[in-house]
């Protein structure tokens, strides 16, 4: 490559990052602006401060929105894991055994997740009531296992293909049982696909506002994304934007942190080395 | 340890091909069986219902005395390496070979003082602390092999083990599989589609072709007495030569000129049209370097060299000859079935290396008429086949394996109270001496 045409590359390469980076500076930046310099009218907030921070966290936002971050933590980690298990099971099926159905499986899956949310909302909400499921977890565990569930089996039927059936079959001769292969030989090697699929089940819920804002009405279950949308200011003359931007900075720090943890997991090439030379 | 029987075993995929058809076979206890054949033939497949990979249509399948049909690969008790090791790639070298034991509860000193066996005998030592994917391909093999022979399994199934290392490897490795066979005394079942691989390895070959079992007997037996044009042609390297023919008395006439016959053999092969002459290319020599002796014994013929290849021990000469069309046809068609594509009607000659003829000129060639074959074109029978001498000779092999056995057994090095613990490399492994045709792996 000449030196010319790496100087576009890294030009045109800073320029995307900008891009993609500037709406996340710009909620960085105004989570650092006290209420009055809001409309200041500049990209930086004349004078920095935590105020933001302090009432959400402290203040009389804390409230609204910590039992709702408390109560995000909680479902999302729930639903992920479930809707790992779950989506495990179905795709070894689907990867590994020959069993009638086995489009129709995949094909409903798909359906599901395209299936616009706003739609089910309405008669879940009325469902949910009557059977006493509103605002509860387990009230939105469901429905977010519905939003996961599909991806995940997909994902990770994808990566249990790419497993040599060899292996399971020199466990089996080896004398262990089927369950004994699946969870020595198969799960191990499936290890990188299960965090991918984590993660992406985990981001799914994660972000959900529809559910969240429907099928909930007090801090006992209420999600973040929902709470935020219920940020009140200091009076009714001023708008909680600079709360809502530290909020969403604050929601921002757990995705990230994810994936910084699990970056290392999700190497692909584990099975190199499991067959010949 | 246990003898493997096969009875009537049938194996039928969905859209009824039978991939195995009516196969039946006795492994004796200790004995190495190598089952071959070209791709395709279904070699595989009954290694697998051996094991228990694969459900077995119809048939018995008896390991042992046992009826295994309807038990799962871990109720089998046989160990097996797979043509791409299969090994675990997130488990140590260590952990690899101790697996089968881990799974039976074995105690953790137990495992240590076997794994450190089954490593000192493979050499792995050092790097039992490594993982597969850090060790080179011939090493990774061996760790498959300790992995089958680090638990007292009923017996040992390779399913092509040697085919993903290069040659220099696959000759050391051959000769080690053939050691340790030896030493631990083990049935063995080997699938390979190499004829050298079968010959140097087998105390008993099977030649498989289209599911159906064409021969089994000795490697000595199947390169002198073949039973049909099939195992003639997939066993040597280079193969054997097939020439059209017609009976004139007991006279052969073929492109390469009049070959007598005994009484005997014209007698048997009378009343066909037309023959196929099968000639090995060691039954050819150089007229020029034929002792006096021997002449009388073969025919001399002229012929015109097309190519010819020094190989320092030895000299290859390719003649080429005109066949009736059905001929060139069916040899074609035999060896598009062999994995091989021949373009054009030649026979492979072996001469000395010493020999003097050269390309594109006309020579002298002497023939041993002694051993040739004569096959029926119509349905590949060999119709000279001497089924007593073949006997004969798959008998001594039989005693030469009982006698290496015993031997193995009175020097101690043999499975039972002390598996795996003699020391290495001076077991009596005399099995390795195949038929001189088998010089040349990969030839052709």
């Amino acid at each position: 490559m000449s030196t010319r045409s790496k100087v576009w590359w890294v030009v045109g390469g800073v320029l995307i990052v900008i891009y993609c980076l500037f709406p996340i500076a710009w909620i960085v930046s105004l989570s650092l602006k006290a209420p009055s310099d809001v409309a200041n009218g500049q990209f930086l907030p004349t004078d920095p401060s935590w105020t933001n921070y302090s009432t959400i966290l402290t203040g009389a936002a804390s409230d609204l929105f910590l039992p709702a971050l408390r109560n995000s933590f909680g479902i999302c980690l729930i639903a992920t894991a479930i809707s790992c298990i779950l989506s495990m099971f179905a795709a070894y099926a689907i990867a590994r055994l020959d069993f009638p159905g086995k489009k129709l499986i995949l094909g409903t899956a798909l359906a599901v997740a395209i299936f616009p949310v706003i739609s089910i909302v309405t008669p879940l909400f009325n469902l949910w009531r009557q059977i006493g499921l509103y605002d509860t977890w387990p009230g939105l565990i469901i429905p977010y296992l519905s939003l996961t569930l599909p991806i995940s089996i997909w994902t990770m039927s994808a990566f249990f293909r790419e497993i040599p059936w060899e292996m399971e079959q020199a466990a089996q001769v080896d004398g262990a049982t089927t369950w004994q292969a699946f969870r020595k030989v198969i799960v191990p090697l499936a290890a990188p696909g299960v965090f991918t699929t984590a993660i992406i089940a985990f981001f799914i819920a994660w972000n959900d506002f529809a559910y969240g804002i429907s099928l909930t009405s007090t801090d006992r279950s209420r999600p973040v994304p929902a709470a935020l949308g219920l940020f009140t200011g200091a009076s009714q003359f001023e708008d909680p934007t600079g709360a809502i931007a530290a909020a969403a900075v604050i929601v921002t720090i757990p995705v990230v942190v994810l994936v910084l943890l699990f970056q290392r997991r999700i190497v692909a090439g584990l099975t190199n080395g499991a067959v010949k030379g | 340890m246990a003898s493997i029987e096969m009875r009537n075993i049938v194996k039928q995929y969905g859209d009824g091909y039978p991939a195995v058809n009516d196969v039946s076979l006795d492994i004796a206890d200790g004995e190495f069986m190598i089952l071959v054949g070209p791709s395709g033939c279904g070699k595989s497949t009954l290694l697998r219902m051996i094991v228990g990979l694969e459900d077995i249509t119809s048939g018995d399948m008896v390991i042992g005395g046992k009826r295994v049909n309807d038990l799962a690969p871990r109720e089998r008790n046989l160990s097996m390496v797979f043509q791409n090791y299969a090994l675990y790639p997130h488990m140590t070298v260590f952990e690899n070979i101790a697996f089968p034991l881990r799974l039976s509860k074995t105690p953790d000193d137990e495992v240590r003082r076997r794994v450190n066996e089954a490593s000192d005998v493979l050499e792995l030592k050092e790097h039992l602390e490594r993982k597969p994917a850090n060790l080179s391909g011939g090493q990774r093999q061996r760790v498959a092999m300790g992995r089958a022979i680090v638990r007292q399994a009923e017996a040992f199934l390779f399913d092509e083990p040697l085919s993903n290392l290069d040659a220099k490897l696959r000759g050391q490795m051959r000769t080690e599989i053939s050691r340790l066979q030896r030493r631990l005394g083990i049935t063995t079942v080997y699938v390979t589609h190499d004829q050298t691989e079968a010959m140097t390895l087998g105390d008993r070959v099977c030649v498989l072709r289209k599911g159906k079992i064409q021969q089994v007997a000795s490697p000595r037996e199947l390169y002198e007495q073949p039973v049909n044009l099939f195992v003639a042609g997939f066993i040597g390297s280079p193969p054997m030569n097939f020439l059209p023919a017609t009976l004139e008395g007991t006279t052969l006439q073929t492109p390469f000129g009049a070959i007598a016959l005994d009484e005997q053999r014209a007698a048997a092969v009378r009343g066909r049209e037309l023959l196929l002459v099968g000639i090995r290319p060691e039954y050819f020599e150089d007229a020029s370097l034929v002792d006096e002796v021997k002449r009388p014994v073969g025919s001399v013929f002229r012929a015109r060299v097309d190519v010819t290849e020094w190989l320092g021990d030895s000299q290859y000469a390719y003649i080429p000859y005109e066949a009736p069309e059905a001929i060139t046809a069916q040899l074609r068609d035999l060896s598009r079935e062999l994995d091989s594509e021949e373009l054009r009607t030649q026979a492979i000659v072996s001469i000395d290396s010493t020999s003097r003829i050269r390309e594109g000129r006309d020579a002298e060639f002497w023939l041993d008429s002694r051993k040739i074959h004569v096959f029926d074109p119509q349905t590949g029978e060999n119709l000279t086949r001497d089924a007593e001498a073949g006997a004969r000779l798959t008998q001594m092999a039989t005693e030469d394996r009982v006698e290496q056995v015993e031997h193995a057994q009175a020097t101690g090095q043999t499975v039972g109270s002390s598996m795996l613990s003699g020391p290495s490399g001076s077991s009596g492994t005399s099995g390795t001496s195949g038929p001189s045709g088998a010089h040349r792996s990969g030839a052709a």
